[in-house]
């Protein structure tokens, strides 16, 4: 089976501090530690044990600017066949519809059985994988959280509410978004990053993936940001700022108080 | 300006609570406007969901079909496709179906597409300001869209209060025959429920619970030993079994149980609207988390700023003074 993994390079939430710049047009970037997307690396990880198990090839593009080869080679290190860096000026400030103009194009000028994404980077918008399919007038399913291979079709589980799962059969070729937790990603060292420093990873232009630079970027856009603010606080918690000790007498106090001691 | 539907998801006949929350995300962005239900389905179940719209909505369009006697996005999204005149906004619950559904329509029908929006700041001729999270809660963000050919929008579960508003009496119009045939190439086969586990957090009173901020498995005994003491279950969030530290059947939020405890320890959680969704009955929050923009700030009574690494053990060790004492 041929597997595309769409991934993006993003600042890391488990690790850092978002802060928004003077501006207010963006956050302050310059500390901050950068990861592959933790959606998109489960799916990285769920497309090598597919091919692992049936045979094939993964190849996992990104869109982004050139220092997203750093994920690129994480992926190849996991053991991705193929990264590929989708890079242009041209996409500066594209919406979703935008970047799923420019996956889309890429997907067309080869030859793909599944395509998976993570079910939401940074932005939390939920968004490519479902305008991807549509572009490519592939069916769809999001929030995937297992997937087994049958005869040109998947059985795949799609979480829904309260820790139940749905059941669906979808057609080949197909669009899949993942879900967090689907499987236990690999570990991959520098050890493993170093194996495969000198892989070439192509850089793609905008033209070389069919792209009419009037369908992608900030023209195109129909969903712009204007700024970023932090919202004036409600309440918000009375925060504690006592010796560690004292912190905890407080808290314990107030689990009295409130029924939470036995 | 443009017409807005609001998407009604229902179940066994019955309305989901955002039928009414998607009224007012309608009234903010023009408040001139009646917004109109859109419901598809199939049988005397869609005809009960219609009929119980008829007090909020003064307009219902009713799209029934067999093949969408279960909410299956790839069929709902063709149906919608057809049916929705050009240019319209329509709104969408932001939870696992509208996930699904959402931003491929947008792609259908050439309109702007918003995820999981918060606040709607209005509108100026055709571009309309809406408020977005990102970085799991950590900033908000302005967001302009053009909605000159008609936008999605999917919006957060919660975000808008339903408004009480005087009994009406809507008429139903069945736009069924708009639909056709609709290809299946997605099949729903069955829905499998979870199973509650060893441990069913959703019977404690207070609750222990861990979020990404316990970093390996091995500290988890510390949120044990704690709840121990205390009489409380340990819960958690997504990234937690997300890395099979502890069973599904232990996670609060949206996607996990539902509970109602009287007191609810948030022990190095970020506080993911996902996470606070499964969070009810309005219990007495205490927060520790070393973050001290992380969002769950936002929502509980007492916050502390602290590793719980390092919090959790003195906690612990306090609780066994008192019941030590309290023991003699």
């Amino acid at each position: 089976m041929e597997i595309l993994v769409c991934a993006r390079r993003v600042p890391d939430t488990s690790e850092n501090e978002i802060e928004i710049n003077n501006a207010g047009n963006d956050i302050e970037r310059d500390e901050l530690v950068y990861s592959v997307n933790e959606a998109d690396n489960y799916a990285v990880e769920e497309a090598l044990q597919i091919r692992d198990q049936i045979g094939g090839n993964v190849t996992v593009v990104t869109i982004g600017e050139e220092d997203s080869e750093d994920i690129l080679r994480r992926q190849l290190a996991m053991g991705a066949n193929l990264a590929v860096l989708i890079s242009d000026d041209a996409f500066t400030d594209s919406d979703g519809r935008g970047i799923a103009t420019a996956l889309a194009g890429f997907v067309e000028r080869g030859h793909y059985d599944l395509i998976l994404t993570g079910v939401e980077a940074e932005d939390g918008a939920a968004q490519v994988g479902g305008m991807l399919a549509a572009v490519l007038d592939y069916p769809f399913a999001s929030l995937v959280n297992s997937i087994e291979v049958l005869d040109g079709k998947l059985r795949v589980s799609r979480e829904i509410e309260s820790g139940n799962r749905e059941i669906n059969e979808i057609d080949l070729p197909c669009v899949l978004s993942i879900q967090t937790g689907i499987n236990e990603p690999r570990y991959v060292g520098m050890r493993g990053i170093r194996q495969v420093a000198s892989v070439p990873i192509p850089i793609l232009r905008a033209s070389d993936v069919g792209v009419d630079q009037g369908a992608v970027g900030k023209a195109a856009a129909k969903v712009k940001r204007v700024d970023y603010f932090v919202p004036a606080a409600g309440k918000g918690a009375e925060i504690l700022h006592r010796s560690r000790k004292e912190n905890a007498d407080k808290v314990l106090e107030l689990l009295a108080a409130r029924g939470g001691l036995k | 300006m443009a017409r807005i539907f609001a998407y009604i998801v229902h179940r066994s006949g019955v309305v989901d609570d955002s039928a009414d929350e998607l009224i007012t995300t309608a009234m903010k962005i023009d408040r001139a406007v009646s917004p109109i239900a859109i419901v598809t389905g199939w049988g005397p179940d869609l005809d009960a969901v219609c009929e119980s719209l008829r007090s909020s909505y003064c307009e219902i369009w009713k799209v029934g079909q067999e093949a969408l006697a279960y909410p299956n996005a790839e069929l709902v999204r063709q149906a919608l496709a057809k049916t929705l005149p050009p240019k319209s906004i329509l709104l969408v619950p932001h939870n696992h179906f509208g996930i699904d559904l959402s931003p491929g329509l947008s792609i259908q029908l050439n309109a702007a597409f918003v995820s999981d929006v918060v606040g709607i700041e209005g509108v100026d001729g055709e571009s309309l300001r809406l408020v977005r999270q990102e970085f799991g809660g950590q900033v908000s963000a302005h967001v302009v869209c053009d909605i000159s050919s008609g936008a999605v929008i999917s919006v957060r579960p919660g975000a808008f209060k339903p408004e009480p508003s005087d009994s009406i009496s809507g008429v139903v119009v069945d736009q069924s025959s708009a639909v056709g045939s609709l290809a299946a190439r997605r099949r729903y086969v069955e829905t499998i429920v979870a199973e509650t586990g060893a441990v069913d957090i959703t019977k404690h009173n207070v609750l222990v619970s861990i979020g990404r901020g316990i970093q390996e498995k091995e500290n988890i005994a510390l949120a044990e030993e704690l709840a121990e003491e205390l009489g409380a279950a340990v819960s958690c969030s997504r990234p937690v079994v997300d890395a099979k530290w502890l069973e599904k059947c232990r996670q609060v939020g949206s996607s996990g149980r539902t509970v109602k405890p009287k007191v609810y320890l948030a022990l190095g959680i970020s506080g993911a609207f996902q996470h606070l969704a499964g969070i009810k009955g309005n219990p007495f929050l205490i927060a520790i988390n070393k973050n001290a923009k992380a969002p769950i700030f936002q929502v509980a009574d007492v916050g502390i700023v602290d590793d719980i690494l390092e919090f959790l053990p003195v906690l612990t060790e306090k609780v066994r003074e008192l019941r030590a004492v309290a023991a003699k």
